[in-house]
């Protein structure tokens, strides 16, 4: 249990996918002008990432992986090639599934993600969590965990993000820096901040 | 004539990728401590884009608009899948390296942006061209910013010393900040107030006005 805490923690702090990796810049960066829809956006993607970072992996594990088809008789098969094409389609169906579910059963929270649902489908930092699941080789229970922490420490960090830049349109900026220039000072302050968290072991 | 160029040329300045449409912004900064592996990953970027658009142009009456993301992502996974092989084949040092951000050019909105912008309108050539365009730059903003980090934070371009470290009987203090993530962040957004202090036209509106101080009156 305590492993998996630790794991968690790890996954929302110290490797922060968004601020220590990098992922899913594009959507952090565009769409984090207002708290409210940059925390849509965090729940949606904190959804999906717990979703598909468990069901890809038990694609790679019975699928893709080395000899993983022993059980269908071809011990001898490496599919791991197909591994990219195969997340994309696992994501993008997952996400169509997701938007189609919560249309019929939760109307109320798809009317407020709306827009962002299919967004998520190109957001690297859900490829990049299922591709970082299969380098470090993680069982199906680490997934689940990993996938739920960084899609939480992604959330928190583009609320926060939005927090700043609220304030910060009542500032005096610099011409050149206006608007993108100064999001990604402020942005790489907060990934220093963020390195503060590196010296823990946990 | 004048057309090819502008397509060309017109990304690695005048509509900048990465400075002004933010798009493709996450590998820029995570593969940018080395400049070995930052050429790579432009090659390897560059590539994909003006293949996929090349493909996809050459197909773009005949995939119904409904499931076009799809079959852009296919094209693009296929082709991401192609230069992945190719590269551990090749080179693998660096392909380990690079990690996940080869797999990574699939979500690139690079990618993506060019084939649903461009790739759907235009003929494969000149789709082609734009990939091509696009690609340079995004490697002009790339090996920027590898250059700068790697210049300062180990001293060396390409791997060959340039500024002698002081653990090596040299002078030069290596700043370990710069191979730290939070530099690409600093570089990145310099460089596009540099860009903007060029070309004003770049600037964005402001969206509150300051007002001027108001003077008080003393007497």
């Amino acid at each position: 249990m305590e492993y998996y805490l630790s794991l968690f923690v790890r996954a929302i702090f110290i490797e922060n996918i968004a601020l220590v990796f990098f992922l899913g810049m594009c959507t952090f960066i565009a769409i984090s002008k207002k708290i409210e829809t940059s925390l849509g956006l965090g729940i949606a993607v904190v959804v999906v990432q717990t979703i598909t970072v468990p069901v890809n992996n038990l694609i790679y594990q019975f699928l893709l992986a080395d000899g993983a088809l022993a059980w269908a008789g071809f011990p001898e098969v490496d599919l791991s090639f197909l591994g990219l094409l195969s997340y994309i389609g696992v994501i993008a169906a997952m996400v169509q599934i997701l938007e189609m579910f919560l249309d019929k059963y939760v109307p109320a929270l798809y009317n407020s993600l709306g827009v962002f649902l299919p967004l998520i489908t190109v957001n690297c930092a859900i490829l990049g969590g299922s591709l970082f699941m299969v380098n470090r080789s993680y069982n199906f229970s680490e997934s689940v965990v990993f996938g739920l922490g960084s899609g939480v420490g992604w959330a928190i960090a583009i609320v926060v993000l939005a927090g700043i830049r609220e304030k910060m349109k009542y500032s005096d900026v610099p011409e050149g820096l206006r608007g993108l220039g100064i999001t990604f000072i402020t942005v790489g302050l907060m990934s220093l901040g963020f390195m503060s968290f590196g010296g823990i072991s946990l | 004539m004048s057309n090819v160029k502008e397509i060309l040329f017109g990304p690695l300045f005048s509509n900048n990728p990465i400075g002004l449409q933010i798009l493709g912004i996450c590998s820029a900064l995570a593969v940018t401590t080395k400049m070995s592996v930052a050429i790579v990953m432009c090659i390897a970027l560059t590539v994909v884009t003006a293949f996929s658009n090349l493909f996809i142009s050459m197909i773009r009456n005949r995939i119904p608009s409904s499931i076009r993301i799809i079959v852009q992502m296919t094209i693009i996974a296929s082709l991401v899948i192609v230069v992945d092989q190719v590269l551990g084949a090749v080179a693998y040092d660096i392909s380990k390296q690079l990690s996940v951000f080869v797999g990574l050019i699939i979500t690139n909105c690079i990618v993506m942006g060019r084939a649903e912008a461009f790739a759907m309108q235009n003929p494969p050539g000149l789709s082609f061209l734009d990939g091509i365009g696009n690609g340079l730059g995004y490697s002009v903003v790339l090996m920027s910013v590898a250059f700068i980090r790697e210049l300062f934070g180990s001293g060396s371009v390409f791997g060959l010393e340039v500024l002698p470290l002081v653990t090596q009987g040299g002078w030069y203090t290596p700043m370990g900040m710069m191979l730290l993530p939070p530099s690409a962040f600093f570089i990145i957004g310099l460089l596009i107030w540099a860009l903007r202090v060029w070309r004003k036209e770049q600037v964005e509106a402001a969206e509150f006005k300051i007002g001027p101080h108001t003077a008080m009156s003393h007497s």
